[in-house]
Formats: C-alpha cells, structure tokens, sequence
C-alpha cells in the first residue's frame, strides 16, 4: 500500500543574514522592515526534504505555512516559489523570533489546523530545529503538542520511509553523532537540521504555478496579535567581531588551515 | 571555446513557456511600466482586450526576471526631481518608503586640493591659490546651483528601498510577477524579431559546459519583450550585437558611480534633504556628491568617468581620498559605514540611443539611452520611459493591434519624442564634449548647454571608451620606467595593486584605515558589500582574447574592477571571482583594448547574485 503523507512546513522569515543587523530594545531590530528578508534556512531545509520526500510518495501533499508580515512574505516567496511545488499558508503576523514562543505556536496550531483538506492522521509538521534568527527553539515542540502530536524529533538529518508506513530517523546528538530512531507513523514532528539535500535551483514553472496559490493566500491570510507581555527583554547584543583580512595567492590549504589555528589560538 | 559551446547549447532541448509580456531587469524603468499597467489592467478588470492570449480566459501575463537575489538589493542613492515618479504616486513624499525625504537644501562645491597630489592644470592650481585664503574646508561654494542641475523641490531616495516598495505594491495587485534571482541570457530572435528571453543555464561549470544538475535556461516566449536591464544588462547587450545601433549612434562614455551609505554620528550638523555636488576633487574630473537621509543615514559617493584618461584609475581608493576631504570629513570622521556599491552608468545620452523598439520587443530606461547627463538624472527619466511605454502597450492592446515596429513606434517612440525626457535628452546631447579636452572646457560647455538648453555645446566626437584610456607608459612618462617595471611586478606578485602602487608614486597620502569608515577593499566587500553569487552559473565576465591580456599594461579592469573580483591571474589573463562581484559591470568599458575596434577585451553575459544590501 502506498504512503501518502500530508507535509506541513512551518517556517518563518529572518533577515538576510548577509545585512548589517543591530539590536534595538524590545522584540526587534534595527531598521528590520527595510531589511530583505529570507526563509529562515534550516526551517528551508525542512521545506526541501519535505518537498523530495511528497514528491517520492505519490498522493502526498506539502504546504508552506508562515507567519509574517504579509508584504515580507510575499517578497521572499517571490524567491522561495521557484524553489519547489507547495501550497502556501500565509498568517499576517509580525517580524521576529523575539516574540512570544507559545503564541506563535498556537496560532500555527490553529491555521493547521484549519487547512482545508488536511488529514491530520497523515500529518507530518516539519521545521526548523533551531532559527537563524532569534527562536526560542521550542516553537515546532509546542505547536505539535497543541495539535496532539507526541512523536517528536528534534536536529533531523535523515528520514527514511519503510513500506509499512513506519520511518526511521536520524537525530543529531552530541559528539557530532547521530541517534537513530524508529516511528510507527504519522503524526509526527520533524524540526530539521540541514538534512542531506542542496538547495534546488530556480524553476521559472514551479514559479508560476506557486503563484497560482501564493497570492490569494495571502490576500486571505489571518491576521494575528501575538503576546506582546509575558516576555520582559532585559539586553539584546550582536557577537563581537573581529576581522582580519590577507591575500594570500601561494599557501596551500595545510598553511592556511595552520595560520587559522594559530591565530584563533592567540 | 565560448563560441561552440554557445552553438551547442541552443542545440539543447529547453523547456519553454507562453506569456503575453515577458519584462527583462527590475529597476526604476520596469517599475514605472508595472505601475501604469497593472494600474490599468485592474481598473479594466474584465475587459477582453486586456485578457492573455497565452492563456486564454486568464487575466494579461506580465513576468518580469531580475537577476539580483532580491529586489531590494538596489546599489544606488539618488537625488531626483521626481517629476514623473510624482505624476504615478503624487503623495509618494508621505508614503512609508525608508530613506526617503525631499530635498530641503543644495549646495554645489568646488573643492580643492588639500595635499597637492591631484592631477591638476595649471589654471586650477593658480585657482586653488586663489581661493585657499577666502574658503573654509577647501571648499567654494557656488553662490547658486544652476538651474540646470537643481533639483530643489525633489527627492532623496535609496533605489533599494524605492524598488522594494514599488515591487510589494505591484505583487500586491497579482497582476504582474517578479521574479528576482534569475538572470536572463539573451533575447531569442527570429530575424531581427524578438521571440522573447532565454533565462541563463543553470547546473554549469564556470565556462558555461553542463555539470552536476544541469537545467538548461528556459525559453520564455511572449508577444512583447521588455528590455529594461540597465546599461550593462545580457539582453539589451544581445540586442545591440544582431541588430546593431542606429546608424551614427555609438555606447562612447561612462561613469563608475561608488558610493558608501553611511549613519553619521549622533551630533552632525547634516540635516535630512542636504544635497551636496562637488567637483575637483580627489581629480579635477571626478564629481562626487552628498546626500542625507532620514534617521542619520547617508549616501557619499564619486563618479569616475571614462574620460579620466588614467589607465590606474581607481573608484575604491579615489572614494577613500574623498570622504577625506576637510569639507565632508568634518561631517564623516565618526560615522560608520553601513552598506557599499557601485554601478556604471551609460553617459552616452541620445548618442547611444540604441533601437527603442522592433518586432516584439521595445527597450526602456538607461540601457535604452534615457539617463540625461546635463541634469545629472537617469531615475526620473527611467520611470517615465517605463510610463510612456506601459501606455503605448495599453493602447495598442485595446486597439487589439500587434506589438510590431510600427505600432510600437507610433504607440511608445512618439511618445516618448514628444515628452520632456527627450527635450532634455537634446539639450544634454552634447553638453559634455569639452571634457574631451579638458577639464576647464568640460565645465564651460557644460554650463553653455545648460544655460542655452543645449543651443550652444562644445563640438566633439568622443573617442571609443577603450581609446580614451591612455597607454600606461605615456599617462605615467614623468616617472622613471624602473619604477613603473617595480608597480607592474609587485602587482603581479599580489604584493600590491598597481593603482595603489601609482598612486603612492605620485605622492597620495595612504588611508589612514580606521575599521569603520576606511577600510580596505576587502573589507568593504565583508562589512558593506554582502557579495553572493548562488552556485551553478557560468562565470559572467570572460576574457575573449588571451593574446591582447597578455600584451596589457594597463590592467585597468584590475584596476576598476569595484568588487575586487578581478585580480592578476595566475597566467597572462586575469583571474575572475563572481563570488565578488558585485554586477557594476565596470570591467566593460574599463579594458584598454580591443580585437575589432569596437568593443573592448571583456565580455560582460548574464549572472547570478551581486550585492545584498538594502541600504542603497
């Protein structure tokens, strides 16, 4: 019998991480609407696996839900839609992973809720484990707990689908190792890591055929007001950074690698 | 070898799609034709005249493909009388646009030379004798600002920001796509009609040979074209090599435009809507200019145009001399850099007016000529060649007529002919051909020209871009050849580069690196630039003719090379990394040499990535 899977992806948008970010107090950045933004990448990789694994099982369906301002996101689906075949789900939102974890959970829970469609025994919530930006890191957990999902993985690298329905999964541990677990089957949660695939390229037809669906979800997207008071910020703060930068035409990658060494060692 | 595998590729079978109007480049141009047609297309919401033909019962489909990873990665700062960008959106002033303020302030300077090493004439040293005791900063500040340059009453914008907003309104209406990340390499002709656009190869090596994941470019077929891909754009390139240029019309002059987006201190004295435009400095032919955002931000930048005959002329290190200047660093010294870029631009004016519009296709914006030089514009003219085009196309849509030469001629060109973008066009049309001779004559045509509207001009017939470089032994004769031979090698070595060799030659302070504000090339690269190039594309800069790199002294495209992405190779012929550049395309008019008179050594295709700062 084939398995079919419903695939949901969550993912939120963060600012290019090639821009100048700066703190600000509260829940935002500096300048964060001017900035171009892009689908958190490890939430994109959660989008990529579950785009090779609908498309290996045939039946299967795969939604993109995401929770943004709407013009941000439609900026980056304008990118993202040429990427690989989904269903958008849009929910207006504001920027930023400085908000409330739970209330953002919820209302993911709530929009997948409410997909017209959705078998929710064949369910598979996909994300990011970690966010590029400022996650708590636990929005994937509590959004599966809400819709009843206590199969949870966590740091994903690899699902491999048996014939029975049932699945193994490779889950990254400490030590740089992997711990390798068995599912029966959906429902589960999957918050990934970078799994295996790279990014797919640009395809003008996927394109147009995402915009068929992109636009008027986001013409029709829910807005939401997220807990804006149980969360105090007490300081915010970039990494330091210190740059040194050489040309260096003749040193082979053993003399490179050596001058990184000693130089992190000082 | 690019030459067979350009044969071999067209053999390749392509994926193909229909749609009525396929749009080439995201900039001012293509969002003003956007603008004016979606605008239309939803107030005549049902009307059959305006449904595709591509696919019938749909609505009209309108895609545009841009090539940067998204559309805010604009690279320009500008001053703008606004003029048509008012008539599509008159409360633009109020609208919710980062960095965007009217001019409350404009100021013109001449500065001098306040260490000597500027290649100055001998009028301009007595000038700078001068004045020196009756100025402050080494600046004189005219006591006006000719009419011809003012742009009172107009707007400072970042393009960045300003695409961003106008690309969200349009997608908002669903009227039009815009794709960003997808280079188009070419028009597709049938005879010298325009079929539509081919995307660029994907999953190639860096020659452009199919490797891991190859997808050849799709062929986009449409019933019109839209080439509006700047000045240095793939398609608007593909068309001036098969249909040539008007006859008389030339691509002679240009401009390297670098700047920096800077935030300045919480103290300055700069207040949002100054505009500065200085002339004389770091060279006598280099204007530079100052603008100030809101929230502190600023946009500081030169110009170094191809008449600066200096075969190591330098856009990087002359910006660096720049912010130094008394005049702007009084204001700079503590700011912080924030974001960086260049773009050349096409200075040629109605010389270089390449054919507007043939079967299928019609061109707008700077590559189609509009930028006008006397007046310092190219946005405002850019918008309004994209409005004027848009309402050709509606007419001739409704008047169900096809988008042939002839209708696009009488629908877009006659407009466009009657409209005040080619009234200035004629009076900057030769407003810049003292330059030719000198500095001092370049400004007295110019002014001529402005204060005549172009009635009297300065006459000259500029010399092809390469021929305005001069030979490196005879720009630098005054130095004894051992020392020219010692530059030449350590830049061979990496030691050195050659201009900043030559620079040092000539006497120029070094620059003092703060981390902030002066830093290295490189480092701007890292701290303002945010270079990307997405995997699987062609390297988009090649250098045809191995014998004519070997044979070259000047090594301008080094030299000018904005992103550093251009090195001495390892061999005879420079090195490329498009992981560094930055798409300015400075390298296509920065070459001393040429194969067949006309065009120089390097050729310029479509590529992936560039710059990602909004902040521009």
């Amino acid at each position: 019998m084939a398995n079919v899977f419903h695939i949901v992806v969550c993912s939120g948008i963060v600012p290019d991480p090639l821009q100048t970010l700066e703190p600000a107090p509260g829940p935002t950045l500096k300048n964060e609407m001017m900035l171009p933004a892009v689908l958190d990448p490890w939430a994109a990789s959660a989008l990529y696996e579950g785009a090779a694994l609908a498309a290996k099982h045939a039946g299967s369906k795969l939604w993109l839900l995401s929770l943004g301002p709407k013009a941000k996101l439609q900026q980056v689906m304008m990118t993202v839609g040429q990427k690989v075949p989904f269903e958008f789900v849009a929910v207006d939102g504001p920027l930023g992973g400085f908000t409330d974890a739970t209330s953002t959970a919820a209302a993911l829970a709530e929009a997948i809720a409410a997909i017209p469609g959705l078998d929710r025994t064949k369910l598979l919530l996909f994300g990011g484990w970690e966010s590029a930006s400022r996650g708590a890191g636990v929005t994937l957990q509590v959004a599966g707990e809400l819709l009843g999902i206590s199969d949870q993985f966590q740091g994903v690298d690899e699902i491999k689908v048996a014939d029975d329905g049932s699945f193994e999964v490779l889950e990254r541990i400490e030590g740089g190792r992997h711990q390798q677990s068995r599912c029966q089957g959906t429902p589960a949660v999957l918050g990934w890591a970078t799994g295996n695939l790279p990014e797919p390229r640009n395809s003008p037809q996927v394109g147009m055929a995402n915009m068929r669906g992109i636009m008027p979800a986001l013409q029709k997207a829910k807005s939401v007001k997220l807990d804006a008071n149980s969360l105090t910020y007490a300081s915010v703060s970039l990494p330091k950074q210190q740059r040194e930068t050489r040309l260096v035409r003749d040193l082979s990658p053993d003399e490179i690698a050596r001058e990184i060494v000693q130089w992190i060692a000082e | 070898m690019s030459a067979e595998l350009n044969s071999e590729q067209t053999e390749v079978e392509r994926q193909q799609m229909e749609v009525d109007i396929a749009c080439v480049g995201f900039g001012p141009a293509m969002g003003g034709f956007l603008t004016t047609l979606t605008r239309a297309l939803a107030e005549a919401a049902g009307d059959p005249a305006l449904e595709s033909h591509a696919m019938p019962g749909m609505p009209l489909q309108v895609l545009c493909y841009e090539r940067a990873d998204d559309l805010a990665a604009g690279v320009s700062g500008v001053v703008t009388a606004a003029r048509a960008i008012r008539q599509s959106f008159p409360q633009i002033a109020d609208a919710a646009v980062p960095m965007l303020t009217p001019v409350t302030s404009e100021k013109v300077f001449y500065l001098l030379d306040p260490h000597g090493h500027s290649r100055r004439s001998l009028v301009l040293r007595a000038a700078d004798v001068l004045l020196k005791p009756f100025v402050k900063d080494a600046a004189f500040a005219l006591p006006y600002t000719p009419p011809f340059l003012e742009k009172h009453g107009g707007l400072i914008l970042s393009i960045g920001q300003f695409n961003q907003w106008v690309g969200t309104e349009l997608m908002s209406t669903g009227l039009a796509q815009i794709w960003p990340g997808t280079p188009v390499a070419e028009a597709i002709f049938d005879g010298r009609a325009v079929k539509g656009v081919r995307l660029a190869d994907q999953g190639v090596d860096k020659y452009g040979a199919p490797a891991e994941g190859y997808m050849p470019g799709m062929d986009v077929r449409a019933a019109l074209t839209v080439v509006g891909d700047g000045p240095v754009g793939a398609v608007g390139q593909s068309l001036d090599r098969t249909l040539g240029l008007p006859a008389g019309h030339a691509t002679r002059e240009w401009a390297l435009g670098m700047k920096f987006v800077v935030e300045l201190p919480e103290d300055t004295e700069l207040q949002p809507g100054t505009v500065w435009h200085t002339f004389g400095y770091p060279e006598p032919e280099i204007f530079g200019f100052l603008y100030v955002h809101p929230d502190r931000l600023c946009s500081v930048g030169i110009f170094i145009p191809s008449w600066l005959g200096d075969p190591a002329r330098t856009a990087y290190r002359y910006l660096q001399h720049y912010m130094q200047h008394p005049l702007l660093w009084r204001h700079l010294e503590k700011a912080t850099m924030r974001s960086w870029g260049a773009k050349s631009l096409a200075e040629s004016g109605l010389h270089g007016e390449p054919y507007l519009c043939g079967d299928g296709f019609a061109r707008i914006g700077e590559g189609s000529g509009s930028t006008n030089m006397l007046t310092g514009s190219g946005v405002d003219e850019a918008w309004a060649t994209g409005t004027q085009l848009a309402e050709g196309v509606l007419e001739l849509l409704k008047a169900g007529k096809p988008f042939t030469q002839e209708n696009l001629d009488a629908a877009y060109v006659a407009r466009r002919r009657q409209s005040w973008v080619e009234k200035g066009a004629q009076a900057a049309k030769e407003a810049r051909n003292g330059f030719h001779s000198g500095v001092i004559s370049g400004l007295i045509g110019m002014g001529l020209a402005g204060l005549t509207n172009g009635a009297l001009a300065a006459a000259a017939t500029p010399p092809a871009a390469h021929e305005q470089i001069s030979p490196l032994r005879k720009f630098f004769a005054r130095f004894h050849s051992e020392k020219i031979a010692e530059a030449q090698q350590a830049a061979r070595s990496g030691a050195r580069t050659l201009h900043d060799s030559l620079l040092d030659l000539r006497g120029w302070p070094a620059i003092p690196y703060d981390g902030r504000l002066l830093v290295t090339q490189q480092d701007a690269l890292l701290m303002g630039g945010k270079v990307q190039a997405a995997a699987g594309f062609a390297d988009h800069v090649r250098f045809r003719d191995p014998a004519l790199c070997k044979a070259c002294e000047e090594r301008t495209c080094v030299s000018m090379c904005s992103g550093q992405a251009i090195t001495e190779g390892e061999g005879t012929t420079p090195a490329f990394d498009r992981e560094k550049c930055i798409h300015c395309g400075a390298c296509l008019w920065n070459c001393a040499h040429s194969s067949d008179g006309r065009r120089a050594n390097v050729d310029f295709n479509a590529g992936s990535g560039g710059l990602h700062s909004a902040e521009n």
